[in-house]
């Protein structure tokens, strides 16, 4: 089990890592979601795995640390709540500058531009 | 058990809520409310201040769950320090904003107050985890505040800054989850003492979790590799809003002294001084970094938002020594160079709207009216935020360069900062000498009126300067007390146990 969550925690990770580098305010905001679901996974972990543990001393042989699932149940909202604000955010500035890239203009157009002004 | 500690949380979280319920009431009780809020938070940070003075540790446990069971707010000389400053400077960015700037957005105000707790809490609390979601509070509402205003100038930079942020979060967490892994604890105190205990095999974890933690607080604190998403956004920002923020990487400083003297001090056995020396080097390439950006800056915002940097850089150059007197020379620099900060934005405003077209930008034009009242608050601005004498710029930089101590500490140092300081100079006397001495015929058509609120702000957040000046004796008698006191870290954890309500005896 331990291998199969890290692996899951590796790849979400990995892939919200490089979703962020991207140029498009989308595959950004999605690799943030990943990045922050790889995040909690982590986070939950930190309590040891541990299958049939209950949170409550005495209720089973084996009790679970408690503690980190209250963080991740934060984390997760704090999560979601900025998740929602980005994805506006976003949207707000496809909106402003008519395009989805993160800087609210293509670089190379921008190039384009100053080159045809340099022209006249 | 004192139930003071909670008083800057409470009031702006009351007085946030109620704005956010008023958005349709008339706008002179909503700035009323705002302002009575603001004020209440300043007089409860001056009350903790007082009671902080006698240099004992205060501790209110939520729910009177004994630490490290339950999370605490813990108030010392610095929390305390970082409240009274925190509430000056909003006091007066917010009589600026009631002169016009709160006009296009009904929620300015509960954002505005709703900042001010998340600064408060992240101030006041004793728990790692709790100072990750005061955060989050302070930046959710800072986002909203960032964005605040007309046109569509902020929301690129808006969006690098919320995008940064959400990933340093992501980071926060990862560093708290293997610091919690280890030590099985996130209460400061209880880390304090943890971590010198952890076991051999265990110590890597912890330190990836520090180091991680550092890359966190320079995010905030915009050290400078991470530092680029900061003069766009603080320049497009409008002027109450900028001048806040420059407490907002102050909040970074702050969480590196808390949590490098407390949790990785001396006492911290193998991991004493962590990150520290990659601190120095850091600091002072953020420093050369400020200049030239501020040497090259093409708007009076965007000089100011470069002199955040500078600060950031001086500030870390001082705490990256680790001993007393190079603590308390930053906390007296902080207090002048968040202050004269927070006021430049104003004046950056003010001369903005006496421009016209010209705007702030560092260009020729017509001869702006209120020159001489704009021109001299500028130049009291730009010789304390530079360093000269005699405002308290000087004072606190004469500090910073006696804390130095080893002969590489001192020449290093020295040089960066002195010369640095003479770079700074000359870009300010640079702009101001083309904003108010270089002028070209023509009229402005349309000017903005300087009312009370707003030159009152401005003029008094920089001569606060002079006040610190004055002051100097008790000030800075108070930032070699703080400095003490957060250099004694035995004295800290007795916070564990001290007596619940129902205990004592």
């Amino acid at each position: 089990m331990e291998l199969a969550f890290a692996v899951v925690i590796g790849v979400l990770t990995a892939s919200g890592v490089y979703l962020m580098l991207r140029a498009r305010t989308f595959p950004v905001v999605v690799g943030l979601t990943m990045l922050s679901y790889g995040v909690n996974l982590f986070l939950f972990s930190s309590g040891r795995l541990a299958t049939g543990g209950q949170p409550i001393i005495g209720s089973a042989e084996t009790y679970s640390d408690p503690l980190p699932q209250a963080l991740v149940l934060t984390a997760i909202v704090i999560g979601f709540a900025m998740t929602a604000f980005v994805v506006v955010l976003s949207l707000r500035s496809l909106a402003d500058s008519d395009d989805d890239h993160v800087n609210g203009r293509i670089p190379e157009q921008d190039n384009a531009r100053q080159e045809q002004e340099d022209a006249k | 058990m004192n139930h003071w500690l909670t008083a800057p949380i409470l009031i702006p979280l009351i007085g946030g809520i109620l704005q956010a319920f008023m958005g349709y009431a008339p706008i002179t009780l909503r700035r009323t409310l705002a302002i009575a809020t603001t004020v209440l938070t300043l007089v409860a940070a001056i009350v903790l201040l007082v009671l902080a003075d006698d240099g004992s540790y205060r501790v209110y446990a939520f729910g009177n769950w004994q630490p490290p069971f339950g999370i605490v707010l813990v108030l010392d000389r610095l929390a305390a320090l970082m409240l009274v400053m925190t509430a000056v400077l909003a006091l007066f960015c917010h009589i600026y904003a009631i002169g016009g700037t709160d006009e296009n957005s009904r929620q300015f105000h509960g954002l505005f107050l709703f900042q001010l707790l998340g600064l408060n809490i992240a101030f006041l609390t004793g728990d790692l985890f709790n100072l990750f979601v005061a955060f989050e509070v302070l930046l959710i509402a800072s986002y909203g505040l960032l964005m605040h205003g007309e046109g569509t100038s902020r929301t690129v930079p808006g969006l690098h800054y919320v995008v940064l942020n959400l990933a340093g979060s992501a980071v926060f967490l990862i560093s708290v989850g293997m610091i919690y892994s280890v030590t099985g604890t996130l209460n400061m105190a209880d880390l304090a003492i943890k971590i010198p205990q952890v076991a051999e095999g265990n110590l890597p974890l912890v330190k990836a979790g520090g180091m991680m933690l550092l890359v966190v607080f320079g995010l905030k604190a915009a050290i400078l590799p991470l530092c680029f998403w900061l003069p766009s956004a603080y320049a497009n920002a409008t002027a109450p809003v900028a001048a806040l923020f420059a407490v907002m990487t102050k909040v970074g400083i702050y969480a590196i002294i808390r949590v490098y003297t407390l949790m990785f001090g001396n006492q911290a056995g193998e991991l004493a001084g962590l990150g520290m020396d990659w601190l120095f080097p850091l600091a002072l390439i953020t420093l050369s970094m400020g200049v030239i950006g501020a040497l090259g800056a093409e708007s009076l915002r965007k000089l100011v938002a470069w002199q955040v940097i500078i600060s950031v850089g001086t500030l870390l150059a001082a705490i990256s020594f680790g001993t007393v007197a190079g603590t308390s020379a930053a906390l007296f620099y902080l207090l002048n160079t968040t202050w004269v900060v927070g006021g430049l934005f104003l004046v950056a405003d003010l001369v903005d709207g006496q421009r016209g077209s010209a705007g702030d930008k560092i260009v020729t034009a017509p001869r702006i009216a209120n020159r001489t009242f704009l021109s001299v608050l500028f130049l009291m601005g730009a010789v304390a935020a530079v360093g000269l004498p005699p405002l308290s710029g000087f004072f606190a930089k004469l500090l910073i360069l006696k804390s130095a101590v080893t002969e590489s500490d001192v020449a290093w140092l020295w040089s960066v900062l002195l010369i640095g300081s003479f770079f700074t100079l000359i870009a300010y006397s640079r702009a101001g000498s083309i904003v108010f001495w270089r002028n070209v015929d023509g009229h402005i058509e349309e000017r903005q009126k300087l009312t009370p609120s707003l030159s009152v702000s401005a003029s008094a957040l920089i001569s606060l300067s002079i006040v610190i000046v004055v002051l100097a004796g008790p000030i800075s008698r108070y930032a070699e007390d703080t400095a003490a006191q957060l250099h004694d870290t035995s004295a800290y954890t007795q916070i564990l146990s001290v007596p619940m309500v129902g205990e004592e005896k």
